[in-house]
């Protein structure tokens, strides 16, 4: 393994989140304090409680999946369609490097930027709601494994992203609308049971759910599905990401 | 001297089935600095960029110090550093901090007394806390090279690499290209500026189309191709060339003072004292004899112009 190859990316690609604080750190707070104010105090207001639970306190990890979500595609697909657009791809592409560690960095430095917006996202809540997490090992757990799967997800992105609009597609259109229909701030037992039945077609659900589930032991789908679901996602772009590397991954052809 | 790089029959094609290289074979001697030769589009980044791992290559074999490249990418990119033709760097990043980065992306441990050297060696350290956007032209150059030196290769491609810069700057480069060949480094140079590859390079190569159409030394390949002419200027205009002077096809000029005779380097038609009996005999006064040897740039313009002319017969 070229540990220092690996290294030398994730560095870089810190270094670049280091620069970049304020506007990472600060959108995330502010987006949240904007949550909590029109969520939690203006519905939140009408919807006092949710499965036992202050709706305030509810919408927390929908609104930190919200945000895992985007961070991490948006990190990982910026992260290498950056240096294919300023063409300083050639030397990772030159390098000793295999294409797993070459992911290992990208991925592990946009996954570890999530994490620590997540966890700032966790305080910022403290300031608004009461958060209590009944189970920290299992947050942490779909914590870190949902950055990184998004984190390849974006990995997928930024290689077939043809310009900086192609970026922005997949989660404006996509990642969005599935993490604000996927029981971010409600709980699907709110809707009528066809929605219902169409809201479990939506994967973000269980992300959420099992996520809430670690918080506040409450859940739309099983713990079980929650995992699996999470897993088969990660799995599905290992896959995807390991293919386009066989085929030369639409930069060395 | 062993072959530092061979490749074998190596084609490249690219998606729009475009072929790039067509069949090439070259083999690379250590410690030499070795010129590849080509019009835009010939094919000189692609071999490169095939040989550094950059782009896929489709069929043949890249071997560096006698390993695959493919089979020990590894080991032999290690041994690589590859200077692009653009200016590609991140430009929100300082000297420093670029350099070093290259160095662990190739598997290095951080060395940042062999990284002080090397950006003194550049006249780069007084701007090793520069971000490269604040840098000239020049100094982006010396970054790129400092970059692709920071792993200690053995080998170095330099694509281009004063293509778009000026002549001082030009003739600077090519002080560092010769310094770091005395150091040991084998270089291989892309470029279409013809007196780069006669000022640096030991050997030189032709590519053309995607082929290489001739490998060859330096000195040896503009005495095998190269014309000379000899001009003589006569005190005395002359009205025809007659007499002794008919066999050796000259041309007058308008002053009708000066006669002019192009002969082949290599071929031994010409026997210049005979020919200046000759304008002797004749009764000429010699005012002056000056001579003019082809440059690299007209044997190549020459070979490109056949090749180009064979490829449409074919």
């Amino acid at each position: 393994m070229n540990w220092y190859g690996i290294k030398a990316i994730y560095i870089h690609e810190m270094e670049r989140f280091r620069r970049t604080l304020f506007q990472s750190l600060a959108s995330p707070i502010i987006t949240t304090s904007l949550y909590f104010v029109v969520f939690g105090s203006a519905i939140g207001s009408r919807i006092t409680e949710i499965d036992g639970i202050n709706y305030g306190s509810y919408i927390v990890p929908g609104m930190i999946m919200l945000t895992i979500l985007t961070q991490s595609i948006s990190n990982a697909s910026f992260a290498f369609y950056f240096p294919r657009f300023t063409n300083t791809i050639y030397e990772i592409l030159a390098a000793p490097l295999s294409s797993f560690e070459i992911v290992l960095g990208f991925v592990g430095a946009a996954a570890s930027k999530s994490l620590i917006i997540g966890c700032v996202i966790i305080l910022t809540a403290n300031f608004f709601v009461d958060v209590r997490i009944d189970h920290p090992l299992l947050m942490m757990f779909f914590l870190i494994l949902t950055s990184i799967t998004f984190a390849l997800f974006g990995f997928i992105i930024g290689m077939y992203a043809e310009g900086f609009e192609g970026l922005q597609i997949i989660p404006i259109l996509i990642i969005t609308p599935l993490v604000f229909l996927g029981g971010s701030f409600y709980s699907i037992n709110m809707l009528p049971e066809f929605w219902q039945k169409i809201s479990l077609l939506n994967p973000v659900l269980y992300l959420i759910s099992g996520f809430r589930y670690s918080f506040y032991e409450v859940s739309d789908v099983s713990l079980f599905t929650s995992t699996l679901t999470i897993l088969t996602i990660l799995i599905g772009c290992i896959i995807f990401i390991t293919y386009t590397f066989s085929k030369g991954y639409r930069i060395k052809d | 001297m062993k072959n530092i790089l061979e490749i074998n029959n190596v084609t490249k094609f690219y998606k729009n089935s475009v072929k790039a290289l067509e069949n090439v074979n070259l083999n690379i001697k250590e410690g030499e600095i070795f010129a590849l030769l080509g019009p835009n589009g010939a094919g000189k980044s692609t071999l490169i960029n095939s040989i550094c791992g950059i782009v896929n290559f489709n069929t043949g074999t890249i071997k560096i110090n006698n390993m695959d490249i493919v089979k020990n990418y590894r080991t032999t990119r290690k041994m690589t550093g590859i200077v692009p033709q653009e200016l590609n760097l991140e430009s929100f990043e300082t000297v420093w901090n670029n350099v070093n980065y290259s160095r662990g992306l190739f598997g290095k441990k951080p060395d940042h007394n062999y990284i002080e050297k090397l950006l003194k060696q550049l006249s780069l350290w007084d701007k090793k806390d520069n971000k490269i956007k604040e840098l000239s032209g020049g100094m982006k150059r010396r970054v790129l090279i400092a970059k692709a030196l920071s792993h200690q290769p053995k080998l170095l491609f330099l694509d281009e690499p004063t293509a778009s810069v000026d002549v001082e700057l030009r003739k600077d480069m090519w002080d560092v290209v010769k310094k770091l060949n005395e150091n040991g480094v084998t270089i291989i140079l892309t470029t279409h500026y013809i007196e780069e590859a006669e000022e640096l390079s030991d050997r030189v190569a032709v590519i053309n189309d995607g082929k290489i159409i001739l490998v060859d030394e330096k000195d040896k390949l503009i005495k095998k191709l190269g014309e000379k002419t000899i001009k003589i200027e006569l005190f005395e205009p002359i009205e025809k060339i007659n007499g002794n002077l008919s066999k050796y096809n000259f041309t007058l000029d308008q002053t009708n003072k000066i006669i002019s005779h192009t002969y082949n380097l290599n071929s031994n038609t010409t026997d210049i004292t005979e020919l200046l009996n000759d304008v002797k005999k004749d009764g000429y006064e010699i005012k002056d004899i000056n001579t003019e040897q082809s440059s690299l740039e007209e044997i190549f313009i020459k070979l490109i112009k056949e090749n180009n002319n064979e490829l449409v017969r074919n």
